[in-house]
């Protein structure tokens, strides 16, 4: 298992042949070779063993993982045929059409997940540039030319030729490999707070022109660049004054708001939010209604559910019971224990991340997986937090489980990179 | 250096620590809302969830004192498609035309129409509803349901009353005893969609509904149809406008028909004009409805039972009340001598008898059978305002019977500081003030019953459909208002107005009659407009049945003793074999 091997071993390409004449680079040693694509530090030794073992060295692969991917993965279609199957039958005339749908893309999802997991990620930082950029090519093309595909009031789908997907989704892995990569190039400045400004001025353009058709996605995308600096840098307090920060915010929430709109800094309808938020019975009829239905539903659910395929508030009552508010639905039909079930495995599929990141060849790998870890985290939490009126209502989706094409491939290839850092790690005898 | 740090590490963990918090603190939000907060989220739901139907009760009914069924339930049809069941919608359309003779166009449209149901048709025969229901196609639904139903149309319509869509009652007993009558409708509360479509598989509540309770009335059928067969004859006749005959018993209050013609349909109480059987009557409507007269309004008149709700001036039948009040007090004996020179002066106004000549000299008795009105208006001169009014109210004219049928009318009366001798006068022999018909029979009833106020009503008891449960209508007599001894001699006076005085007409061999007749000039008096009447019972030393018949605006001979009284002969010849 991970934990066995070497704690300081550094990546190897799989074809390149062991160099053992090189010395091991102190641990907290110079910048010389921050070029990711250089043949990088020698593989570690103890007691002058022969390099020669190396070659024979098992590699890891996380099964676990790997596993439950494919678990939540399906565990998912279910959910989604479950929730789905009477609007799927009044709108297709086929109870399965969301289902099946969410299951091809699924399949394709996870070959190319497997693929991705066999080459080593190194490559993938080639991409890095010219995926962020693309980010902002995709992202301006969605906003200003006809291209950009207007859905329920927000105009977030792309439409290229017979593909249509929403580049946002695009945004959080661009935005993952680029960050690896610039943290990886800084090395040490990173403990500087400029590196800190610097990976804030890559960040925020991207996360600004998000956030104007979709805020979750925005904050995501905040959130995957704090993480992935909060883990990246020794310092400590400018993430502590930025949580303190958030924290106070979310408490005063209401007060704030209102402040806000009077001066124009906010739209009215992201007030009303906040309001419905505050008490959403009282704005039954005004944006309260979707998250009182999903309410109804959790509350419904009581400790054992009302078993799979018997929720009534899927029945037209939670709008798009598949999307967003599928937590709602499986806490209806599967009670807490099916709830507490699922965000158990989240916990233990983050936990991977948190060993694959612990033990990866190097930091380009570990800042890969943290910024995959920070994604899926809090992309569960905002769902949960969302759909238990725990924060305002924000359209939000659950991974691996809530409908949706883009997330779900966009998801396979970031748990193929997982897999593919998990890959490089090796087994010591 | 790129390598992977321990401080890298340390910070993952971190990182994995928060994130956990978070996730765990996540699922004791859920366990508040799941466990604490279920109760209340699931309450709302299943709220939100069930739907109510309602399985209507089938309302009581209304039967005569025999147990004739007057007023019945039919069972009928409502029919209406469910759109998500529907799985032939052609055929659908198709049977649904065939069958019920609709329009395909907005057959159609119904069919077609995304709701979670449409109704096509109500009130459709249970035979038909069952031919629809037997072709077996899914989503349509036929549901059966009740619609009140008289197997005699018209009979007792001002009565009876009829029910409107709810199956309320709208007009008469049906709506005096509707908390008896109306039954309480069961319900299936069942889960639906949002779209209000039921759930095959939901669980079903059912309340069963409860029937309501049967409604006995003192009305017999048979004295109502042959009642109603005068009033019709009369009517036609006399070319009057309206005829209505009342048969009470005098002893208890019981009604045993009320007629007022012109009836209309209480199956089909909403169609203006029927049973007009005299030009008056269709010269009437014709002109309400030249003035533009709305069509409800013209309808509440027709359903107006003018014995209750109409007052008018009773006249000389009301001469029974002066004398009574003048026997009781004591101021004027049968054989005191009075003498009539076709008029009266009282102050300064001439008052004229209806003799013009006069009858000239006569005792109380004689001048009672000539319906003198000089004899009345001494005897009321003779009591005085004070007393005149005490007996007034002591009779119970100022206030309402009580009768239980809705929208009686009130005595219309001088006030007392208003009475001279003038207003007092006129009062004595039954003008220049109004009161209903209905107070009119109860007040004589009451005097020559032995003197004890009655009450008139149908209702005698509510029972439910199994007969467990019965609940008797009493109405006990009122206070005397009366001596015996007077009652007596009022009886005495009657029978003798029929035997030999204006009432001859009323006579019957066989029986003993009493009675007195009435020609009361409508207002203004200018039009020369009358209601005639007449008041008979019988049998005249014990009676057990009184009648009063009016008859709104005659034409030709109009006299009360000439036209009303053998009327009520041929009435008593029928019913009292059978009544005694």
């Amino acid at each position: 298992m991970a934990k066995q091997q070497q704690p300081k071993t550094s990546g190897q390409r799989p074809n390149q042949k062991p160099n053992n004449i090189r010395t091991m680079q102190p641990a907290r040693g110079g910048n010389q070779s921050r070029n990711l694509r250089q043949e990088k530090s020698p593989p570690a030794q103890k007691n002058g063993q022969p390099p020669v073992k190396k070659m024979y060295a098992r590699r890891f692969y996380d099964y676990s993982l790997l596993f439950l991917i494919i678990f939540l993965t399906l565990f998912g279609l279910v959910m989604i045929y479950s929730s789905s199957s009477y609007s799927a039958q009044l709108k297709y005339g086929d109870t399965g059409y969301f289902m099946k749908r969410q299951g091809y893309i699924a399949l394709g999802g996870v070959f190319i997940m497997l693929v991705i997991s066999k080459i080593n990620y190194h490559f993938f930082a080639k991409f890095a540039v010219l995926a962020y950029i693309l980010s902002y090519v995709l992202m301006l093309m969605v906003m200003f030319t006809p291209l950009g595909i207007e859905a329920n009031g927000k105009k977030r789908w792309l439409k290229l030729g017979p593909v249509q997907f929403q580049p946002t989704e695009m945004v959080k892995i661009a935005l993952i490999l680029l960050l690896a990569v610039v943290i990886t190039e800084m090395g040490v400045q990173i403990n500087k707070m400029k590196a800190l400004y610097w990976i804030a001025a890559l960040t925020l353009p991207i996360a600004g022109l998000v956030t104007k058709n979709n805020l979750s996605s925005g904050i995501i995308i905040l959130g995957i660049a704090f993480v992935m600096s909060f883990v990246a840098s020794k310092l400590r307090w400018p993430f502590v004054a930025c949580t303190a920060a958030v924290g106070v915010i979310a408490a005063f929430a209401g007060p704030i708001a209102t402040v806000l709109e009077k001066i124009g800094l906010m739209q009215p309808y992201q007030l009303m939010r906040i309001h419905v938020w505050l008490n959403p019975e009282a704005y039954r009829q005004d944006g309260g209604y979707q998250v009182l239905q999903g309410l109804y539903a959790i509350g419904s659910g009581g400790l054992m559910g009302k078993g799979l395929g018997e929720s009534i508030q899927k029945l037209g009552f939670v709008p798009e019971a598949q999307n967003d508010m599928v937590f709602s639905i499986i806490c209806e039909e599967l009670g807490i224990f099916g709830a507490v079930g699922i965000i158990l495995l989240f916990l233990f599929m983050i936990y991977r991340f948190m060993l694959i990141a612990s033990n990866a060849p190097d930091l380009f790998g570990a800042m890969l997986v943290v910024g995959v870890m920070g994604h899926i985290a809090i992309q569960v939490i905002l769902n949960i937090a969302v759909v238990t009126n725990t924060i305002p209502n924000t359209g939000i989706t659950l991974p691996f489980i809530s409908y949706g094409g883009t997330s779900v491939v966009f998801l396979m290839m970031e748990m193929g990179m997982v897999l593919s850092v998990s890959n490089q790690i090796k087994l010591q005898k | 250096m790129n390598e992977n740090q321990t401080c890298h590490r340390g910070k993952v963990a971190v990182l994995y620590f928060l994130l956990s918090i978070m996730m765990i603190g996540l699922a004791g939000r859920l366990f508040y809302l799941m466990i604490f907060r279920s109760q209340y989220y699931m309450a709302k739901a299943e709220d939100l969830h069930q739907r109510e139907r309602t399985i209507k009760a089938a309302r009581g009914r209304i039967l005569d004192r025999n147990g004739i069924v007057l007023a019945d339930n039919r069972t009928v049809c409502t029919i209406s498609v469910i759109h998500n069941q529907v799985k032939e919608p052609e055929k659908v359309i198709q049977i649904l035309c065939d069958e019920l003779e609709l329009d395909q166009e907005a057959v159609r449209k119904k069919v077609e129409k995304r709701s979670s149901r449409e109704v096509i048709a109500t009130n459709v025969e249970k035979d038909l509803g069952d031919k629809v229901r037997s072709w077996g196609l899914a989503g349509i639904k036929v549901d059966e349901d009740y619609k009140r139903y008289y197997p005699y149309d018209s009979l007792a319509s001002k009565v009876l009353g009829f029910t409107g869509g709810d199956n309320q009652g709208i007009i008469g007993l049906e709506v005096k005893y509707e908390p008896y009558l109306k039954g309480t409708n069961g319900t299936i509360l069942s889960m639906a969609d949002a779209a209000g479509v039921e759930l095959e598989n939901g669980k079903e509540e059912r309340i069963e509904p409860v029937a309501g309770n049967d409604l006995i009335t003192s009305l017999d059928i048979n004295i109502q149809q042959y009642a109603q067969q005068l009033a019709y004859e009369t009517m036609e006749k006399k070319n009057a406008k309206g005829v209505s005959i009342l048969v009470m018993n005098p002893q208890n209050g019981e009604i045993l028909a009320l007629v007022n013609v012109p009836e209309f349909n209480l199956n089909d109480p909403f169609t203006l004009d029927q049973n007009l059987v005299s030009e008056a009557a269709k010269q009437k409507a014709a002109e309400e409805a030249a003035l533009g007269m709305d069509n409800q309004e013209r309808r509440n008149r027709m359903w107006r039972n003018s014995c209750v709700s109409d007052t008018y001036e009773p006249g000389s039948t009301f001469k029974i009340i002066t004398a009574a009040a003048g026997l009781e007090a004591d101021v004027v004996k049968l054989e005191d001598r009075f003498s009539c020179p076709g008029f009266r002066i009282v102050e300064d106004r001439k008052i004229r008898c209806h003799k013009t000549g006069g009858h000239g000299g006569e005792n109380f008795l004689q001048g009672m059978m000539n319906s003198c009105n000089p004899v009345l208006i001494d005897v009321g001169q003779r009591l005085g305002v004070e007393q005149y009014y005490q007996y007034f109210e002591q009779f119970g004219l100022k206030g309402k019977t009580g009768i239980d049928i809705p929208g009686e009318a009130a005595t219309i009366m001088h006030k007392k500081e208003n009475i001279g001798p003038v207003e007092l006068a006129t009062v004595s022999f039954g003008q220049s003030f109004q009161i209903t018909p209905v107070q009119l029979i109860a007040t004589v009833s009451s005097i020559i019953n032995g003197g004890r106020r009655v009450t008139p009503h149908f209702g005698v008891e509510a029972r439910s459909a199994d007969h467990t449960w019965i609940r008797e209508f009493t109405y006990p007599l009122g206070q005397q208002i009366l001596s015996e001894e007077t009652s007596e001699t009022m009886r005495f006076i009657l029978e003798q107005v029929v035997a030999e005085g204006s009432g001859k007409k009323a006579a019957v061999e066989g029986f003993r009659i009493g009675g007195k007749t009435a020609t009361s000039e409508k207002l203004p008096r200018s039009l020369k407009k009358y209601i005639s009447s007449f008041i008979g019972f019988a049998p005249a030393d014990n009676p057990n049945v009184i009648a009063l018949i009016t008859i709104d605006e005659p034409e030709g001979i109009y006299y009360g003793g000439t036209i009303a009284a053998p009327v009520i002969a041929d009435l008593f010849r029928n019913i009292l074999p059978v009544v005694s």
